[in-house]
Order: structure tokens, then C-alpha cells, then sequence
């Protein structure tokens, strides 16, 4: 499947971009990382401590080993600081 | 229905109380809480990135769970995105109810949980450099109260 994988905060900079474009057959939210993890050293680095990362999925807080089947936009981002 | 505000405009505090506290003026209690940009530590510039869609589907959410628990006539979550200067306000939170108990509790639950389940993010830049404003233990703490 396709999903649109988004990036905020300092993750985007580690990255160096705020979205990309995946083909994947990852079952888990974990699975899809270890897929980007692969995919440069950049992406490798931003995901190295996942302590430090939240996922959503399709705008829902969601955990690292959540099911992705039939998500169409994942999002990675450090803990939230509002207010 | 919670009134829901995710903007980068400036907005003006008392304005927006005031014609809140006018909206709901068959409640008898009114709470606000003003969130500010602190000057501290020589902090030239804050920079708020924020996650769209996700926001308001979160702040909707928060305000709702708010209205669902205290019985309220109204409830207003608005947020900034974008540069702002020390002074400046960043945030802020109203309720209305008959009652001032549930308008307090109610207020100081939307802003435990915007703090760290609404998808913002703090830069801060100083002569020093830039830094992302770290998470704290204590946010996340305060969602167990309630």
C-alpha cells in the first residue's frame, strides 16, 4: 500500500524534508520505521531513540506497534509541548 | 459546539473575552486563562509548528471530552501557529457554566491536556542559537489528575 509519511519538528530537520511518499507492506507502525530507517542515513539518525517519538496515524495519537493496514498518512513527531 | 481558533494572527485577549462572556451571558461563571510568550533568558523569538487537521481534530476533541464531563455552556480553545516576540499571547482557553466549579475544572483540563496531546511544537531562538523546547515529565504528569 501507499501512505503519505509526515514529519514535524525536529524529526523534519533531521530529515531534511516534511513528507514522504512510501510504498510499503509494513503491518505495524514499528515495521514502517524500520523501512525509513533503511532508506538513508538521515532517516536513519532522526529515528535512532523512538523513545523520543510520537506516531499519529491518519491524525489519530496512536502506539508504535499500532496496526498501519489500510492507513493512508502516518505522522512521526517529537512529544507534544503546547499551551 | 466548542469554538475552535487555530490561527498565526495576533488576537486580542480581552476582545475575545469579553465577546465570549456576551455569548454566553445566560451563564453565570466565566473562566479565561491566557497563555503568554516569556521573555526569560534573553528568548528573542518563539516559532510555533504545529500539525494542520490533526490540530483541530485534537482540540475539538479535548474541548468536547471538557463538555462532556462539567456541565458547561460553552467552551473556547484558540491557538497561534507561526513566529511570535516576548509579550506576545500564544494561547488561550474559556468555559462558561452556571456554576464557577465546573468553568475552573473545566478550564484547567483542556489546558493540562492541550500541553501534551495537541500537535504543537516550540522553537525558541536566542543569540545563542535555536532549540526545540523540550517535553516536560510534569505536563504529562498533570493528565493523571484527572
Amino acid at each position: 500500500m501507499r501512505v503519505t509519511v509526515l514529519y514535524f519538528a525536529w524529526l523534519r530537520e533531521r530529515i531534511g524534508h516534511a513528507q514522504d511518499q512510501v510504498e510499503t507492506d509494513a503491518a505495524t507502525v514499528t515495521e514502517l520505521v524500520d523501512q525509513l530507517r533503511a532508506r538513508d542515513d538521515r532517516h536513519a539518525l532522526a529515528f535512532a531513540d523512538l523513545t523520543a517519538i510520537r506516531v499519529a496515524i491518519d491524525q489519530d495519537l496512536a502506539d508504535l506497534d499500532a496496526p498501519i493496514t489500510g492507513a493512508r498518512e502516518i505522522a512521526f513527531f517529537p512529544p507534544m509541548t503546547g499551551g | 459546539m466548542p469554538d475552535i481558533r487555530v490561527q498565526p494572527d495576533p488576537f486580542d485577549y480581552g476582545q475575545v473575552c469579553a465577546a465570549f462572556a456576551q455569548a454566553h451571558c445566560d451563564n453565570g461563571a466565566i473562566v479565561s486563562f491566557c497563555g503568554i510568550v516569556r521573555g526569560e533568558n534573553g528568548l528573542q523569538a518563539m516559532e510555533i509548528e504545529h500539525y494542520p487537521g490533526m490540530t483541530e481534530r485534537a482540540l475539538h476533541r479535548i474541548a468536547e471530552q471538557a463538555m462532556t464531563r462539567w456541565t458547561l455552556g460553552g467552551a473556547l480553545i484558540l491557538h497561534r501557529h507561526g513566529p511570535l516576540t516576548p509579550g506576545e499571547p500564544i494561547m488561550m482557553v474559556a468555559t462558561a457554566a452556571r456554576h464557577r466549579a465546573d468553568a475552573f475544572a473545566a478550564a484547567d483540563f483542556m489546558m493540562d491536556y492541550l500541553k501534551s496531546r495537541a500537535p504543537f511544537w516550540k522553537k525558541e531562538r536566542r543569540a545563542s542559537g535555536e532549540r526545540w523546547v523540550a517535553a516536560r515529565d510534569l505536563d504529562e504528569q498533570a493528565l493523571s489528575r484527572w
